[in-house]
């Protein structure tokens, strides 16, 4: 028992990075932690050793980021304040056309192998507008359809859609800048 | 009609997040035939779902 403590107490570091990433709110992520630590201890035969400690916490880490992103959005914090860069300006031409070539990203599967890689993908994600990066997470590390997201964040598709597309654009001239360029 | 870079883009996005139409897709091949950054912008998009995916598992 203390040495399971002891485990789940250890995780606390990384299930802090892993919230904080997606709700963009220091205190919002430390609730989450803490009641997915209390859960954790409290339901320890619910882990039983069938899989990785880490990967069990985060389980249950991803229920309650869902919840508390509830939260925020019916209490209208999540609408607050988006200061969206207009990155197209930037990226294509007048005519709508690439301002500037675009490199190829050598080898990217290796990138996936070192650690590196990840932090520099966590710092790009901590630039994101609060908003959009939720809107990011939630689809494509939570594995939630638009349509689901939408209604979380209280927009409409459309604009679903829109957030989504300046999350990847921004992503991938970070990434670009910071990592693929920069090698 | 040609769609321009920026709406091959928009498309490339939206297709990671609803399905397109048969016109949209055929729309967005053309334009790759003839522009390699809008078809390297597609292969990162797909890299970076991956990424992510992976991002704490």
């Amino acid at each position: 028992m203390e040495d399971f403590r002891r485990r789940v107490e250890a995780e606390r570091g990384y299930l802090l990075r892993y919230a904080a990433l997606q709700l963009r709110d220091r205190h919002a992520a430390e609730d989450a932690v803490q009641e997915t630590l209390l859960a954790a201890l409290t339901g320890e035969s619910g882990f039983a050793g069938r899989s990785n400690l880490r990967t069990w916490l985060t389980g249950i880490l991803k229920h309650k980021i869902i919840d508390a992103i509830r939260r925020a959005s019916r209490d209208g914090a999540a609408a607050a304040g988006e200061e969206d860069a207009n990155l197209d300006e930037v990226v294509f031409n007048p005519r709508g056309h690439w301002a500037t070539a675009q490199p190829a990203w050598p080898d990217p599967d290796a990138s996936l192998e070192q650690a590196q890689f990840f932090a520099v993908l966590e710092e790009c994600l901590a630039r994101l507008p609060a908003k959009t990066a939720q809107a990011f997470m939630m689809r494509e590390h939570l594995g939630l359809e638009t349509a689901d997201i939408c209604k979380e964040l209280g927009v409409t598709p459309t604009h679903c859609w829109v957030l989504l597309y300046r999350a990847r654009m921004s992503l991938r001239e970070c990434l670009q800048a910071n990592w693929f360029g920069a090698r | 009609m040609m769609l321009s870079c920026k709406e091959v883009t928009r498309l490339v996005s939206q297709g990671l997040d609803r399905p397109l139409s048969p016109g949209e897709r055929l729309r967005v091949r053309l334009h790759f035939l003839i522009c390699r950054g809008c078809a390297r912008f597609e292969r990162q998009m797909a890299f970076l779902r991956l990424a992510v995916r992976r991002l704490g598992a």
